[in-house]
Order: C-alpha cells, then sequence, then structure tokens
C-alpha cells in the first residue's frame, strides 16, 4: 500500500491541485456549472490526446515533436474526407485515420531505428513533412465532420437511475476521453509490450540484457503515439467542425503537461493518469485567468512560462536524478 | 591500432568521395546551386539576369542570417526556434516606437527582447539543461503573446518602416543589393568567431564533446549562455532588415524563415548532432532554399509539397553525414 | 515453499568446511560427460583492435568454472559474446553439443545460458515483479531462491530502483536461478555484497554445481576462487592460455598464466639505473583519506615533484573515482586534497586545472573532439577561461601548439581530425595539451591502453622527462610490466584501499599481481610498508616467487 501511495502521490498531489482549482473557479465566478465544465471537457479532449500520444513516446524515453503535425494532419484528412459525404461514411473514416495515425507513427519509429538518427531530429523532420503534408489535403481551415460525430462530445450522458443534477458533470467529452484512453492504456500497461516499454526507457542495456527487443519495442511505443495524436486530430474535428492545417499549440503544452504530471524526461517513469490531469490542471487555470477578465493574450503569455518553468524544472530533477 | 587505424593507403573511391564530403561540403553545394540555377533558366529561359540575381540575393540575406544562427547553436548540439519570434519582436517593435521615439532608442528598445530571450534560453540550456528545441520552442511561444499584448497597446500609434530600414532592405546601388553592407559585416563577423575566437573554438569542442570541454575546464553554462545570446541578438538584428525588405509590420514577419533557416544550416553541412560545420556552407545552403523555393514556385508546387521537402532534405542530409562521418 | 526448490543436499561440496586439499581430484565426470558449452575460437576485432584472438571455454555438467584474466585479457568480451550481448567475428559456440546461434541475450535465454552482469539487468523503475515478468521468470521459484540466498522480507512490489544494490544483485542471480539455466555466468559476483550475503551466493553456487548444472565464475578474488571452483580457464591477450585444476598453491600457476613469458623478462629492471627515485623531495600532491561514495574508501599517499607513482589495481577497484576525484570532475565524500601543501577543493576540472593538474583519461574518446583538427585539440584549455574567448593569437598559439608536437612527435599527416590518427598518435595529442598548457602535476589514466609498441616507448620516455624537468606523475596502468619502465613507487590499490606501496626494486609482476589481487606479500620479500593491516590475510601460498 505504502509503494502504491509513494508512487501516486505525485498524482494525488496534482488531483488536490485541481480540486482546489475547481473551488478557485468557483468562488471566482459563483455560476460556475455543469455547462461550464463540459465546455472544459471538451476544451481538453483534443489536449489530453496529445499529452497521451508524447507521454508514451516519453516513457520509452523518446521525444515526439510531430505530434501537433500529425493532429494536424489527421484533423484535416477526417474533415476534407467527411465534407459532403453522408453521415454512414463517417463511419470508415474514423478508422481510416486512426490506422493512418498508427502507420505514420510506426513510420517514425522505423526512422528512429533504421537511420539511428537521433528521435528528436527524425520527428523534427516529420514535423515539416507532416505539416506539409496537412497544407496539401487542405490549404485552408475547411471540410466538414459528420453530425454523429459532433454530437457524440456534446451534452452529457445519460445514465438510467442517475439524477440529472449528477449526471450534468457527466459530459459526453470526458467519456470518450476516458473510454479511449482506457481501452488502450489499460491492456497495454499489463502487457508484456507495455512492461518493454517501460524497460527501454527505464535502461536500455538492462532491457537489451534481459531479453526485451528494443528495436521493435521503440517502433511500437511511436505507433501507439500515433494512434492517440490521430485520436487528437478526430477530437479537434469533432468540437470545431472542420480541420486546419496549422498545427495548433500542443507540442509544447504536451511536453508541459507530460513534465507535469511526473512523467521524467529520462523515460522510465510515471504513467498516464497523471499527465491527464495535468492537461485538466493547465486549462483550468487558463479558464481562470480568463475568468479574471485577464487580457486572452497575457493569459497566453503566463500560460507559456507556467509551461517553460514546468520543463525547466522537470530538466532539473533528471539532472539532479542522473548525478546522485 | 597502431598501423591499421592510421590513415589506409589506399582508400577506395566511395571512402574518398565521403571525406571529401565530409571536408569541404561547399563543393558540391555550389555545384548544387549553380545547376538549380542552370535549371531555373532552362525552365524559364531568361529569368536568370542581374535583377534576379540582387533579388535572390536579397531574398537569402535575412535567411541565411537566421541560418548563421542555427549554425553557431547546432555546433553546440543545439537548435534556436525562437529566432523567428525574436526577429519579428524587433521589427514590430521598431516599426512603432520609431513613430514618436529617437531611432537609437527605438534601436535599443527593438534590441531588448531578443537578449531578454536569449539570456532565458540560454540559462534554460546551459543550466537547466533543458533541451534547446523545447526550451526556444517555449520562449517562442512567450515572446508571441508578449507581442501581441504589446500590438494593442501601440495600436493608435500605428506603424511606419524607417527610411534606413526601407533603404537597407530592398535598395540596390550599382547593382548590388544595400543588404550587403550588413550581411558582409555580419559573415565575417560570424566566420572569425568560429574560426579565430576562442569562444568559436569552444562552440565547436562544446558540441563534438563535451566531456572532453569539461576535463579541459570549459563551463559548459558559459559558452551556452553566451551563444544564445548571440544567436538571438543576430536574429534581432535580421527582424530588421527583414521589415526593410516585406514593409509589412506583422504578428508573424519572420515565422515563415524558421524551417527553412535550420534547413539551410543543415544543407550547408553543420552537423545538428554538433562539432562540424561551418558558416560558408550554410550561406550557400540559404542560396540553394532560395533558388529552389522560385523553382518550386515556377513548378507551381504547393506550399505543403515544399514542406514536405524541407523536412525529408532535414532528414536525408542528417542520416547521409551520420554516415558519412561514422563510416571511417 | 521450499519444496520447488531443487534438490539442495547432495554429498559432494555441501559439507561448509571443506578442507582445501584434495578436492579437484575428484572430479567425477571430467572425462565422461560432453561438456554442456563448449566455445572454440572465438575471435572479436574493435575496429582494428582484437579483443578476442582465439579464446576457447570447456564447461563440463556439474563444474563451477573459474574464468580469469588480467584487465583487457578479454573475460568480458567472451561474457558478452556467450551471452548474445555482442555477436562474435569468428568462432563455434556448442550447447550441449549442438552448435548454437547466440545472436540475442533472448536467444541466449533459450539457450540456457544466463548471465548475472556486475551492473544488475533489473530495470530501475519497474517493481521486481514486473520485472519478472519481462523476463518471463516463475515468481514462486523465484521467491523460493530469494530466501534461499538470504533475504527473507523482500517486497516484490518494490522498485529496484529503491532496493541496495547489493540486493539487486542478489535478485539478479535468483532472478536467474529461477529459470534453471544450464550454464549460469557469473560475472564478480561477491563484489558490493557484504559478507553474509555473499557466503549465502557462494553456497547456493556450489550447490549449482551439484545439480549437474554449471556455473561461469568470474572473479579477481582468489580466496573464493580456490573455495568454490572445479577448474579455472585463463585468458591472455585475447587468447586462452590454459585450463588448470584448482588445487592449493595453484595461485601461482594461474599468475604465471595470466602474465605469461613475461615474467621472466621483467626481472631485467629495463629503467635507467640512475633515474631510480630522486631523494624525497617536497610532495606537490598529497592525498589525505580520500573517500569516493562506496568506491573508494580511504586512501592517502603523497605525490612528489620529480616523481613517476605508479597505480596497480584490478579493474573496479576505485582508481577511477581516485583520479575523477583528482582532476575535479566529481567531489570526494571526505578526505583532502593538497595541493603544494594547501588543502583544495575542486568543484569543476577548471579548480584543478588551475592548481596545476591536468587529467589524461583512460578513454581518449572521453579526452578528445574528435573531428576537431590536433591543433585545435592541443589548444583546446588555452580558450577554457572567459577571458581567453576573444581573438586567438594564431601565431603564438602556433608555436606553442608545434613545439608540443614536434616534443611528443604526434605524426599530423593525417592533418584535419584527429579520430583519422592512431590510437596512439590520439594518445598523444591528449598528453600534449597539458604539455603545451604546462601543467605541474600530470595524472595518466592508462595512457597506454590499446596503443602500439613503439609509441608505447615514447610515452614511457616522455613520462620519465616530465619527471626529470620536476613535474609529478601519477600513472595508472593495466600493464604490470609498465611499472618497471616508468615508475618510481608503485601503490596497489584493492577494494577501494591502498593495500601496498611497493619501491620500484621490489615490484616485479608477481609480486604486484599478488598484491593486486589481495593476497599479502611473501613473508621474505616483506619490508614492512604493508598499507593496510585490517586486510583479511590467508595463509600465504607456499612456493615463493616465479624463479
Amino acid at each position: 500500500m505504502s509503494h502504491i501511495l509513494r508512487r501516486q502521490g505525485w498524482v494525488a498531489g496534482l488531483f488536490a491541485l485541481l480540486i482546489i482549482l475547481f473551488i478557485v473557479t468557483k468562488l471566482i465566478q459563483p455560476g460556475y456549472g455543469s455547462g461550464d465544465f463540459g465546455s472544459l471537457a471538451r476544451a481538453v479532449l483534443p489536449y489530453a490526446f496529445a499529452v497521451a500520444a508524447q507521454t508514451i513516446v516519453v516513457i520509452a524515453g523518446g521525444i515526439d515533436l510531430s505530434v501537433a503535425a500529425m493532429m494536424a494532419l489527421t484533423s484535416v484528412t477526417a474533415a476534407s474526407m467527411m465534407a459532403g459525404a453522408s453521415e454512414e461514411y463517417a463511419l470508415f473514416v474514423v478508422p481510416f485515420v486512426l490506422a493512418m495515425g498508427l502507420v505514420l507513427g510506426a513510420l517514425n519509429g522505423v526512422l528512429i531505428v533504421v537511420t539511428r538518427v537521433p528521435d528528436i531530429v527524425v520527428t523534427l523532420a516529420m514535423l515539416f513533412v507532416l505539416q506539409g503534408a496537412a497544407l496539401l489535403v487542405l490549404d485552408a481551415p475547411g471540410g466538414a465532420a459528420a453530425e454523429w460525430l459532433k454530437a457524440t462530445i456534446v451534452g452529457t450522458v445519460p445514465i438510467p437511475g442517475l439524477p440529472d443534477t449528477v449526471e450534468a458533470w457527466l459530459p459526453k467529452a470526458l467519456l470518450l476521453l476516458v473510454v479511449c484512453l482506457c481501452i488502450i492504456w489499460i491492456p497495454l500497461r499489463r502487457s508484456r509490450l507495455g512492461l518493454s516499454i517501460y524497460a527501454i526507457g527505464s535502461s536500455e542495456l538492462a532491457a537489451f540484457r534481459s531479453g526485451v527487443p528494443v528495436a521493435r519495442t521503440r517502433i511500437a511505443a511511436y505507433a501507439f503515439s500515433g494512434l492517440f495524436a490521430a485520436m487528437g486530430g478526430l477530437a479537434l474535428t469533432m468540437s470545431t467542425g472542420i480541420g486546419a492545417p496549422i498545427p495548433g499549440p500542443y507540442l509544447l503544452a504536451s511536453v508541459a503537461a507530460v513534465v507535469l504530471g511526473g512523467v521524467a524526461l529520462g523515460g522510465g517513469k510515471g504513467g498516464l493518469l497523471g499527465p491527464i490531469v495535468a492537461v485538466f490542471v493547465l486549462r483550468l487555470v487558463r479558464t481562470d485567468l480568463t475568468l479574471l477578465a485577464i487580457d486572452p493574450n497575457v493569459t497566453a503569455i503566463i500560460e507559456g512560462v507556467i509551461m517553460v518553468a514546468v520543463v525547466m524544472f522537470g530538466a532539473f530533477i533528471t539532472m539532479r536524478s542522473r548525478q546522485s | 591500432m597502431s598501423s591499421a587505424a592510421t590513415v589506409p593507403q589506399a582508400p577506395s573511391f566511395g571512402r574518398r568521395l565521403k571525406r571529401f564530403m565530409a571536408d569541404r561540403p561547399i563543393v558540391p553545394l555550389v555545384i548544387l546551386l549553380v545547376a538549380l540555377v542552370v535549371i531555373l533558366q532552362i525552365l524559364r529561359p531568361g529569368i536568370v539576369n542581374e535583377r534576379w540575381i540582387a533579388n535572390t540575393v536579397k531574398f537569402a540575406i535575412p535567411l541565411a542570417i537566421l541560418a548563421g544562427c542555427q549554425t553557431m547553436t547546432m555546433l553546440t548540439g543545439g537548435i534556436d526556434l525562437s529566432v523567428g519570434t525574436v526577429a519579428t519582436m524587433s521589427a514590430f517593435i521598431m516599426a512603432t516606437q520609431i513613430v514618436n521615439q529617437d531611432p537609437t532608442v527605438a534601436f535599443l528598445l527593438a534590441m531588448t527582447p531578443a537578449v531578454l530571450i536569449g539570456l532565458v534560453n540560454g540559462i534554460g540550456v546551459g543550466v537547466f539543461r533543458v533541451h534547446p528545441l523545447i526550451m526556444t520552442l517555449g520562449t517562442s511561444l512567450i515572446g508571441t503573446g508578449f507581442l501581441q499584448v504589446y500590438q494593442r497597446t501601440v495600436i493608435a500609434s500605428g506603424a511606419k518602416i524607417p527610411d534606413f530600414l526601407n533603404w537597407l532592405g530592398t535598395g540596390v546601388s550599382f547593382g548590388f543589393p544595400n543588404a550587403l553592407l550588413l550581411f558582409i559585416p555580419v559573415a565575417v563577423f560570424i566566420v572569425f568567431t568560429l574560426n579565430r575566437t576562442g569562444f568559436g573554438r569552444l562552440l565547436y569542442a562544446v558540441g563534438d564533446n563535451e566531456r572532453a570541454t569539461r576535463l579541459s575546464g570549459v563551463r559548459y553554462w558559459q559558452v551556452i549562455l553566451a551563444l544564445y545570446i548571440l544567436s538571438s541578438l543576430l536574429a534581432g538584428i535580421t527582424g530588421l532588415l527583414y521589415i526593410g525588405l516585406i514593409k509589412a509590420p506583422s504578428l508573424s514577419l519572420a515565422e515563415p524563415l524558421v524551417l527553412p533557416s535550420v534547413a539551410a544550416a543543415v544543407i550547408g553541412g553543420t552537423s545538428i548532432f554538433g562539432g562540424r560545420g561551418g558558416y560558408a556552407g550554410t550561406i550557400v545552403g540559404a542560396l540553394i532554399l532560395t533558388v529552389l523555393t522560385t523553382l518550386l514556385t515556377i513548378l507551381q508546387m504547393p506550399e505543403g509539397a515544399r514542406r514536405m521537402l524541407f523536412g525529408a532534405i532535414v532528414l536525408l542530409v542528417t542520416a547521409a553525414y551520420l554516415r558519412i562521418t561514422e563510416d571511417r | 515453499m521450499g519444496d520447488r526448490l531443487p534438490s539442495l543436499c547432495h554429498g559432494r561440496k555441501t559439507d561448509a568446511a571443506r578442507p582445501e586439499t584434495g578436492r579437484t581430484s575428484e572430479k567425477p565426470h571430467a572425462l565422461t560427460t560432453k561438456p554442456l558449452l563448449d566455445a572454440t575460437g572465438v575471435a572479436k576485432n574493435y575496429g582494428a583492435v582484437a579483443a578476442l584472438r582465439n579464446a576457447s571455454l570447456s564447461v563440463l555438467p556439474g563444474e563451477v568454472h573459474a574464468l580469469m584474466g588480467a584487465n583487457g585479457a578479454g573475460k568480458s568480451t567472451l561474457v558478452k559474446i556467450l551471452t548474445g550481448a555482442i555477436r562474435a567475428d569468428a568462432g563455434r559456440i556448442l550447447i550441449r553439443g549442438e552448435a548454437r546461434d547466440v545472436r540475442s541475450p533472448a536467444a541466449a535465454r533459450r539457450a540456457g545460458l544466463l548471465p548475472v552482469y556486475q551492473e544488475p539487468a533489473l530495470i530501475p523503475d519497474l517493481d521486481v515483479l514486473s520485472n519478472l515478468r519481462l523476463t518471463g521468470t516463475p515468481v514462486e521459484p523465484f521467491r523460493a531462491w530469494v530466501r534461499e540466498l538470504g533475504i527473507p522480507d523482500l517486497d516484490i512490489r518494490e522498485m529496484a530502483r529503491d532496493i541496495p544494490l547489493a540486493v539487486l544483485r542478489v535478485l539478479d542471480l535468483a532472478r536467474a536461478l529461477a529459470v534453471e539455466p544450464d550454464v549460469l555466468l557469473l560475472d564478480e559476483m561477491t563484489a558490493a555484497l557484504p559478507a553474509n550475503l555473499a557466503e549465502k551466493v557462494l553456497e547456493v553456487v556450489r550447490r549449482q554445481g551439484d545439480s549437474g548444472r554449471a556455473v561461469i565464475f568470474i572473479s579477481h578474488r582468489f580466496v573464493e576462487i580456490s573455495a568454490l571452483c572445479d577448474r579455472a580457464t585463463v585468458l591472455r591477450d585475447g587468447q586462452t592460455v590454459g585450463v588448470v585444476d584448482i588445487e592449493p598453491g595453484v595461485e601461482e600457476k594461474i599468475v604465471e598464466l595470466m602474465l605469461g613469458a613475461r615474467i621472466e623478462k621483467t626481472k631485467v629492471a629495463t629503467r635507467a639505473a640512475g633515474q631510480a627515485a630522486a631523494a624525497p623531495a617536497r610532495p606537490r600532491l598529497g592525498v589525505r583519506n580520500l573517500r569516493v561514495g562506496t568506491k573508494l574508501n580511504d586512501v592517502s599517499f603523497d605525490l612528489a615533484d620529480g616523481e613517476v607513482a605508479g597505480v596497480i589495481a584490478l579493474e573496479g577497484q576505485g582508481q577511477d573515482e581516485l583520479f575523477a576525484a583528482l582532476a575535479g570532475s566529481i567531489r570526494p565524500s571526505g578526505g583532502t586534497i593538497e595541493v603544494g601543501g594547501q588543502p583544495a577543493r575542486f568543484g569543476h576540472p577548471l579548480d584543478a586545472i588551475r592548481a596545476g593538474i591536468a587529467y589524461v583519461p583512460g578513454d581518449r574518446a572521453e579526452a578528445l573532439a574528435m573531428q576537431r583538427s590536433v591543433r585545435e585539440n592541443i589548444a583546446l584549455p588555452f580558450s577554457a577561461a572567459l577571458r581567453h574567448w576573444g581573438p586567438i593569437a594564431m601565431g603564438r598559439e602556433r608555436a606553442t601548439v608545434l613545439d608540443a608536437i614536434k616534443r611528443l612527435q604526434i605524426d599530423t599527416r593525417a592533418q584535419g581530425e584527429v579520430q583519422r590518427l592512431s590510437g596512439g598518435n590520439q594518445q598523444k595529442v591528449t598528453i600534449a595539451r597539458w604539455i603545451a598548457a604546462d601543467a605541474r602535476t600530470i595524472l595518466c589514466f592508462d595512457p597506454t591502453r590499446g596503443i602500439d609498441v613503439g609509441t608505447k616507448q615514447e610515452i614511457y620516455k616522455l613520462l620519465r622527462e616530465l619527471a626529470g624537468q620536476g613535474k609529478s606523475v601519477l600513472f595508472y596502468t593495466s600493464e604490470l610490466e609498465e611499472v618497471q619502465r616508468v615508475c618510481d613507487r608503485v601503490i596497489v590499490i584493492f577494494g577501494g584501499r591502498v593495500v601496498d606501496v611497493f619501491p620500484v626494486e621490489l615490484a616485479d609482476e608477481p609480486a604486484l599481481m599478488r598484491a593486486a589481487y589481495g593476497l599479502p606479500r611473501d613473508a621474505k620479500e616483506d619490508v614492512g610498508i604493508l598499507a593496510d593491516p585490517t586486510q583479511p590475510s590467508s595463509p600465504s601460498p607456499a612456493g615463493g616467487t616465479a624463479p
């Protein structure tokens, strides 16, 4: 039990911080209610998937700079495919886009393993390539999303037997997020592959000596990252109803949330829950700043400063642990 | 290790070629540049003339200076993605402050964010050891935020492009772009710094083998801090030049130059892992990219395909240099 | 759950107070049984360096087989090849008589070969249970072995990172034992283990031999080897030079095999007589009770002006930490360093350099900017300080560098990058740097490793010359014969302590080798300067030095 407490201490602290932030929000804006929470969940959705994508690669000891560009590409692909198409066609679009993310992510991994160029350079180059590809698919924001897809993240989950007041706090977007992440993460975490991902991030040499297929595991980690990024892209299309070819601010946000979520940039440590909670924290800070009627541009600065500070703090911790 | 590890007597042609490429990347680069110009001339006969050359040079110069920032940071194994934001900020501040301020004061105000961002980058990378890419990306986001806030405060007073910058950015004297007046000293300064100063030596050495420099008594953070401040200052100056060229202050003025500046340095033979490269190759790299852009425009290749091409170039060139340098 | 353990008690070696005598005669199946593992003609080159030339190793069922060799003889390369960590360039590996291609650690595992390395292979950020799952190790046998190995209260939910190193090594062993490997490779298994754990480990290893399996046991400790092993294979310069039965007095034979033909040759001191240790001069560098972590415990010595003091130690006895601390690369955890009689604190190598101490690391790749020129590498320390960041006086630099190049006769035909120089020339560049910088004290860590004979001679000469100019040199070497050529005095370190200090006249190779293995000096040669009387003193093997 003590291990669980110690290991989850950081996440528990984040949860506490989140609750404090909710209380602060309620104090600033006494009318803050379930509807606002729903929009928070919707705003979090793409960020959360970006963070999930980054988390898995960072745990494997790498980094993926192409996350935001991958989201942009999958988003515009989905939006342009669904534009003018029937509602049913979207049933095909969703798995197609997810598969695309998986393949492109795996391509990242393969390039890293085969060229032996460091991950940071490969994913930087892929950032250019995916950005370019997104511009080729749609050179300006456009496209469309199927109505039923958009509807999956609007409103609340009707659960029979629950009073409406409770139900109101269960936005569909949150449910979608939880379901998508759990479906992939929990089986992965429990599998040998999941262990191997942690192992290569923690100590590549020890993993190799323990018989872990290091190259294959690394490719798998990037493939999952691509899959999560594709979910993020779909979430963007679902929430905006269109696709935008210019990547959003998801790269730095994902790295910051990963660090804030207790996943060491050196790899091998942490889980998915921490970074996801961290995303909520970061978004809620933004909400609060907006509620305080602070200029949105100043909000952007404060957010940026928080993220940079978090990343610096993370790097500092990593440096310390390496020295000891 | 004795005899076998020394220079082999008769290296194969492939090996010699590799070595030549590694030592003198500038020769194949110049050949590539000329080839591109020839292709351009074939596709659009008559396009290559004095005016076109002056124009190409004019547009290549801001790119070349920013690529100089990348060259220096890449020599240490880093990268500076904040140069676009820094250039934009100094340009925007210059254009808006010149309305009510003395040119000197406006200039100093314009260079302040450059120094600050360079300082923060240097501390983050040198002291806290944040990866340069993440660090400079972060400061560039913050910088953009500040610029947006700043824009509101000056929205009433308007902006103008100082005549001098206009002259410097777009003017041509005796067939030569005036921008060369700025670029030649900057280029000489960078080349001299890299080759003939202790600081330049340390940039190479730190990127090549940080441990070795530490054992030789070098303090890493000092080098990195000075480097990122210098890089930011050069980016700031580029911004002033670029506003004179583009003549339309905007909040994303120099942003499109960031990725090409990285590509130019990589093409120019500077290793993204550090320790190898130089500014001469980068200048040719910037020219190649400028000509390539013209070519792609003529071929009506969309912006997206161009970016993909840049990405592929960066990856291919890096992988190729990796092969060249480890295979000996 | 003890009933799941492999049967424990056989007669042969379980009687704990086994007499040291007459053991090897009861080699039970030496001739009748096929070897479990039979490796022949194994070779491995790293670039132009041959790490292994022609190594062979044959291990019979039911034996504990020691693998021995001096530093750099190729033990670790052979182990890595056997366990699939690297691939051999040549050679054949038979397991139970079948040719097997051990391509990866996983393949070695499937073939029944399991290693326990010096650095535990447990993933630091996974708990013990996950580590077991990762390697497909059954949990219950593991638990049983852990208890058997003397750790009764292991929490398998504990993160490997939070477990002390000694326990971690035992867990690594238990994990290997739990899958019942045919051949277990143990690399310095008892290093860093407290006495009680070490004892349990040895007991289990001994029993492993009884169950018809085999253990390859790599150790620097003769005491363990003679108590535990049946036979020993000795490697020298990448070749198997002998397989001996372990019997009383075999230490001498093994030392001889490890040293090879050199043993005779080096009785003749090669150093010019006139250069013998000068009169006790002022100490330039004083080391008092220096400690670094767990690796270096309480080392004290003086280094005088004009002296070359040798340091001899087996791998990993704390010499790396000693040099790193003196060079300012790491901070000592206790004790003091004095420079010219004044206590000094080094927070950064620059502080040591300012105090006139230069460090030439053993790995040239650590000291050189490989892609830069000879000149830039030699001039590197000049630019280190902030005030030298400005324009370089190229002419003066050129003169200084050329002077150093000439003095060391560096072959600079391969202009451009240092990585194109031969190893010997690279090493000269790392030394030239400090001659150009005029350092007063030079710390040389195995400067002749992997370089050609001619260059070695030049380096010996150079070090003597430097001493002649009044500079002091601390010289760690893994080649014992170099002591006679270069040093005035030899400091022997074992287990992080100075165990002996020899004047050069007494420092013949057998004596040094014995001291380096922690064996006490021969009574007849003992002149009473044994630095650490607390060192466990087993009865000194009879037989004396080699003739």
